[in-house]
């Protein structure tokens, strides 16, 4: 099909951009990649009367460090994240997870933080933001500016802590320097959505576990972290039996949908068994 | 106002068009082919300014001065060639955008860009049979000719390489 007409607005600036969105209110829908929102439009799911487009906006795509934390344009590609040096060396997990969504033709538009306020359950990036302590900056009415931790950004399916008015401009990831990590993402096909998915970052010290951050893909309505598992990987040694045993709580309080792909039990049990494989590969990286 | 195959080339359409829509319909260039207008086939792959996208998840608008190279920018090229002789297509219908795909892939792999088949990703692996369906992954063949495509990409992969344009590097 093709999409309900509408206006196209490309501003080049972040106070420009709020503005048209202030004007607009709930007729507009704004477009990072446009990698989910041209399907969407397509099928008219949605039919905005304007739909504003962020990738006229220098300064919102990019990768630097800020100290101790690197620092993600929300405009940064998939490619881009993936292409990443700092990214490679002080938030791999995030880098190993990106390298996952979709194909590479998607992640060459595709955003990091369209993908992250889109906030599609079995979206892959909102696991690693959370394992990672990701702390997201969203600008309002006025240039307002104002934190939200990964904890309390994720909301509901397809809602975030971004309010109507607002935009995410950064996503800011505190360094896990020689942290290893695996995102073990379970799909039929290559570039599928996730079934279930399990980001695991672990930091080593002579074979033991010292740290641990566990994040899970479509296990509920937003992605959530197995913090008993974390806990229980605590000065364990990387062995199987060791990382078996503390991956039994993974699906502990959660809550996964049925579908064609599984039903809630199967996706409890896919999640002990990702979160096994994902710690020892994160052990051994 | 944008560059189509290094025409310089004005359009004057409706937000809505979809670049594969752009090409096909407005410029008639229909190489380029619409499988499931929803990004999941890889039919539609273009190049725009050397990466590979879906002309489908595109407005045209959002090319306003960018380069774009579609399968009749690219040939004749040794990969068409070398497609014909491993029996990379039966249909053909797909195959444009194979060739624009493995065109992007081998300069995305000469930028260094890693996969996922690759554990450590801060490494840039030769291009293996394993490798190359990795990074073909969003290129489906409906009629199978997978093998024959592979086998295309290996034999081509090195002049490819040198054919390759530079890639920009990601933004400070």
């Amino acid at each position: 099909m093709i999409p309900v007409q509408f206006d196209y607005l490309a501003p080049e600036s972040v106070e420009d951009a709020l503005a048209a969105l202030a004007e607009a209110g709930d007729d507009a829908k704004i477009m990072a990649g446009g990698q989910s929102l041209l399907p969407v439009l397509r099928l008219r799911l949605n039919s905005p009367e304007k739909v504003i487009d962020l990738s006229r906006i220098p300064g919102l795509r990019g990768i630097s460090e800020e100290g101790d934390t690197i620092v993600i344009g929300a405009m940064t590609t998939h490619s881009d994240v993936v292409e990443s040096e700092l990214v490679g060396q002080h938030a791999l997990l995030l880098q190993k997870t990106v390298a996952e969504v979709a194909d590479p033709q998607i992640r060459h538009r595709g955003t990091l933080g369209g993908a992250l306020v889109h906030a599609d359950p079995a979206g892959d990036i909102g696991a690693a933001a959370l394992a990672l302590d990701a702390e997201f900056v969203i600008v309002g009415p006025g240039g307002a500016t104002r934190t939200v931790p990964a904890s309390e950004f994720f909301v509901d399916l397809f809602e975030t802590a971004v309010q109507e008015g607002e935009l995410l401009t950064q996503v800011r990831i505190p360094k896990h320097t020689g942290w290893g990590a695996r995102y073990e993402k379970f799909v039929r096909v290559a570039h599928q959505w996730a079934i279930v998915a399990v980001a695991a970052t672990v930091k080593m010290e002579g074979g033991t576990i010292t740290e641990a951050r566990i994040g899970l893909t479509n296990m509920g309505s937003i992605p959530l972290r197995a913090t008993s598992v974390e806990a229980a990987l605590l000065g364990q040694p990387a062995t199987e039996e060791a990382v078996k045993a503390a991956s039994a709580t993974a699906a502990d309080g959660t809550n996964p949908p049925s579908d064609l792909n599984g039903d809630s039990d199967y996706r409890k049990h896919l999640a002990g068994v990702l979160t096994r494989r994902a710690v020892l590969a994160a052990a051994g990286s | 106002m944008l560059v189509v195959n290094d025409a310089p080339t004005t359009l004057d359409l409706e937000p809505r068009v979809s670049l594969l829509d752009a090409l096909r319909e407005h410029l008639h260039l229909t190489g380029t082919k619409k499988g499931c207008n929803q990004g999941a086939c890889g039919a539609c792959t273009v190049l725009v300014d050397g990466r590979r996208v879906l002309a489908c998840l595109t407005l045209a608008m959002q090319v306003e001065g960018r380069e774009v190279t579609t399968i009749e920018g690219v040939g004749p090229h040794p990969l068409q060639a070398a497609f014909v002789r491993r029996d990379g297509l039966q249909c053909g219908y797909c195959t444009p955008g194979q060739i624009c795909s493995a065109i992007g892939m081998v300069a995305e792999h000469r930028h260094g860009a890693a996969s996922v088949v690759t554990d450590d990703v801060t490494t840039t692996p030769d291009l293996t049979p394993e490798e190359i369906r990795e990074r073909m992954s969003g290129n489906l063949c409906r009629c199978g000719a997978y093998n024959g495509i592979v086998e295309a990409i290996v034999d081509t992969a090195p002049a490819m390489a040198e054919m390759a344009p530079a890639l920009t590097p990601v933004p400070a």
